[in-house]
């Protein structure tokens, strides 16, 4: 059966390699414009402006960001929801990578927060403002991370051998993994949601009552083609063998849905008369053929079954797919929002620096928990063998 | 394993069912106007462009002077923003030289806030800081309880809430009618101040009346124009003869409608005014919020569907490890 795995093990290894000290490096530049936004306010390092008041702090670092996270739940749902069991080594790794991407995004919202010593206030009941999709997204997101800290644990308590606690915990574990489907569900569509209070100061190629199914489904799909574009960086960059046979089978099940997305995007933007829109001569409309050429591409690429087993193609394909994801979110959250007076905007250097030294952090974070902890399916020749088969 | 799947679909169905039983969920029409709404009626023809207004509402808000030249001689903001409420922006085509006139002339245009019936900055602010009083309709604003997200200042369809940038404890910063003015017994600053009559502070209801007689007036024909509070006539009015009205009450329908109105003489997109559907953004976006959370209805049963498949998977996969 598929699901007879082979346990996760530390991958062991130096922790001091040119990498991680140049992702070190980045981390301290960003530390270093944060604090001088603490000091002196969020216009000292950043391009927002009262037309642009979010800039990529809100729209990458958390919107796209927690999209970039998504992996976790993508697997989470195949392995545990659809019973495709054969997946199962794809959760830990998909897991950390989820749970590191989510966290940032909850602590970068914090950098982005004009009064954040107040945001406690979400929570709090006679505060709490449950009309607001921002509430909903807060409250989803929170307890997401809180829920993926417990999914995980049992790594962390097979590393100190707290073997009694990781049973118990074990059995209690299906609770938190449903909620772990149904959080991500609500806040990603919920992402989506946020932008349909602001009418018509979104151009009609985004603006539809349909975008947080939109999102949630674009969601999905970031998953899985973030889960392909781990598995072919972290099979190089520790030099592992590619685990040929599950990708290739995942990178199916990913054309079909992203069909199904396609159907949605394209007959929802027929039916609201929109579609007409992509001819005009706009930075909008060229905006809106490169992301949808980046959406189509994978399906493309994808289309045989031999380019699904070759690991360049289907780099390639995840890789668009992400940007694809990427510009959806752009696209909507700023080339899309016109304000209603003449603003433009463009992130910074130092606020680019901040997004980057997050994606360092996270990626610094995750190579030195996959040697430390058991993240990794170990005994790799069986997996070698299993792809000759 | 068959089994397995043929009792999650029919949990996912079970979930689907009751997602379509909360799904026709009341559609959330446009709030209505609070009986005793109070708000402003600004006459773009008669403003005459002293700016008076402008300078009372720093002084009534303690909002510090604003600098557009080189030389920092005294006030001269160019649009709202983290320090000034209210300006009076200026239209200008061609020569510029006639008053209310689209070609080759000149208008001004009072910019703050409109107070919405059925306001987006108070429907989106997570925490409650942005907040319609349900008895005058004033919409106003607490820092102590604002995070500084700024939904309010991306969400408002005029561009009306500011934020301030160039501080490390910034707030919002919007017009709030002069509440704290009202409650010693006076009435908005701007109001207080104009010379003719251009902002006039009152009853909804009554502006509204006042703004339809205007609008109905034949150009050129004298009349009087009540000056500061409609209702206490604490002003005595003056007579003008009446401009050529456009046949519009900015603010009347509005996203729901707004409690400043506006008349003017010269199309209101050039004066930097959007135009705006019937339909409240925020009764759209509460509508589909509600729809899909309505009780926390389809979120429990999707729990209930997506907690009864993992337990199976979850058992499922030990028993085989």
């Amino acid at each position: 059966m598929a699901n007879a795995h082979h346990p996760a093990a530390p991958l062991g290894g130096s922790l001091v390699t040119p990498t991680t000290l140049l992702l070190a490096a980045l981390v301290l530049v960003a530390a270093g414009i944060l604090a001088v936004r603490f000091l002196f306010g969020l216009g000292a390092v950043t391009n927002i402006s009262d037309g642009y008041t979010w800039g990529i702090w809100v729209v990458y670092d958390v919107v796209i960001g927690s999209a970039f996270a998504c992996g976790g739940y993508t697997i989470a749902l195949l392995v545990y929801i659809l019973n495709k069991g054969e997946y199962h080594p794809m959760v830990r790794p998909a897991l950390l990578a989820s749970l590191f991407g989510y966290t940032l995004a909850g602590i970068g919202v914090i950098f982005d927060l004009g009064r954040y010593w107040n945001a406690w206030h979400i929570f709090w009941p006679g505060y709490a403002q449950i009309n607001s999709v921002m509430f909903e997204v807060a409250v989803c997101i929170s307890a997401y991370i809180i829920v993926m800290w417990i999914e995980f644990s049992p790594a962390f308590l097979e590393k100190f051998g707290k073997k009694e606690l990781k049973k118990k915990l074990s059995k209690l574990l299906f609770v938190f993994i449903a909620l772990g489907i149904l959080l991500p569900s609500m806040h990603q569509s919920s992402l989506g949601s946020m932008l349909v209070v602001f009418g018509n100061q979104i151009h009609p190629l985004w603006q539809t009552i349909l975008l947080p199914l939109l999102y949630l489904m674009t969601a999905v799909l970031i998953g899985f083609a973030i889960v392909i574009f781990e598995a072919c960086l972290s099979s190089a960059g520790f030099k592992r063998p590619l685990e040929m046979h599950l990708l290739s089978k995942l990178s199916k099940l990913m054309i079909w849905v992203l069909a199904a997305y396609l159907a949605v995007r394209i007959g929802d933007l027929l039916v609201r008369g929109a579609l007409v829109r992509m001819f005009e001569g706009s930075i909008e409309a060229l905006m809106f053929w490169i992301e949808m050429g980046l959406f189509i591409a994978p399906l493309v690429i994808l289309a045989s079954s031999s380019a699904r087993l070759n690991p360049s193609k289907l780099f390639i394909a995840a890789s668009s797919l992400m940007l694809a994801g990427f510009l959806l979110r752009i696209n909507s959250y700023l080339v899309g929002y016109e304000p209603p007076i003449g603003w433009h905007y463009f992130p910074s250097v130092p606020e680019i620096l901040v997004s980057v030294g997050m994606i360092a952090f996270e990626v610094l974070g995750y190579i030195v928990l996959v040697r430390y902890l058991p993240i990794l399916p170990g005994n790799v020749e069986t997996t070698v063998a299993q792809i000759r088969k | 394993m068959s089994i397995n799947r043929r009792d999650f679909l029919k949990g996912a169905l079970a979930g689907v069912t009751l997602l379509a039983a909360a799904a026709p969920a009341e559609a959330r029409p446009n709030n209505t106007m609070p009986a005793e709404a109070v708000g402003l009626l600004y006459d773009s023809t008669l403003c005459i462009g002293c700016k008076a207004c402008v300078s009372a509402c720093k002084d009534a808000n303690n909002m510090p002077a604003e600098f557009s030249m080189d030389e920092h001689y005294w006030d001269s903001p160019l649009d709202i923003s983290g320090k000034t409420l209210n300006i009076i922006k200026i239209y200008k085509e061609g020569t510029g030289e006639n008053k209310d006139q689209e070609k080759d002339g000149f208008a001004f245009m009072k910019v703050s806030c409109l107070h919405c019936v059925d306001p987006s900055c108070v429907s989106v602010c997570p925490v409650s800081a942005m907040t319609k009083n349900p008895v005058n309709g004033i919409v106003g604003y607490d820092k102590e309880i604002c995070i500084g997200c700024r939904y309010c200042v991306v969400a408002c369809p005029f561009g009306v809430p500011r934020f301030q940038y160039d501080t490390p404890f910034p707030q919002i910063s919007k017009c709030q009618l002069c509440r704290h003015r009202l409650a010693e017994g006076k009435y908005a600053a701007c109001a207080t101040v104009c010379p003719t009559g251009a902002t006039l502070f009152g009853k909804v209801e009554d502006l509204h009346g006042e703004a339809k007689r205007r609008v109905a007036l034949k150009a050129g024909e004298m009349s009087e124009f009540p000056r500061g509070n409609i209702n206490t006539h604490d002003q005595s009015s003056h007579t003008a003869k009446a401009a050529a009205y456009l046949p519009k009450i900015y603010g009347e329908k509005e996203v729901g409608g707004t409690q400043m109105l506006k008349l003017a003489a010269v199309p209101f997109d050039k004066l930097g005014m959007p135009t705006l559907a019937e339909q409240s953004n925020a009764s759209i976006s509460e509508t589909m919020q509600h729809t899909m959370y309505g009780g926390l209805i389809a979120p429990l049963a999707f729990l209930g569907a997506l907690t009864y498949a993992a337990k199976r998977n979850v058992k499922e996969d030990e028993h085989e490890e």
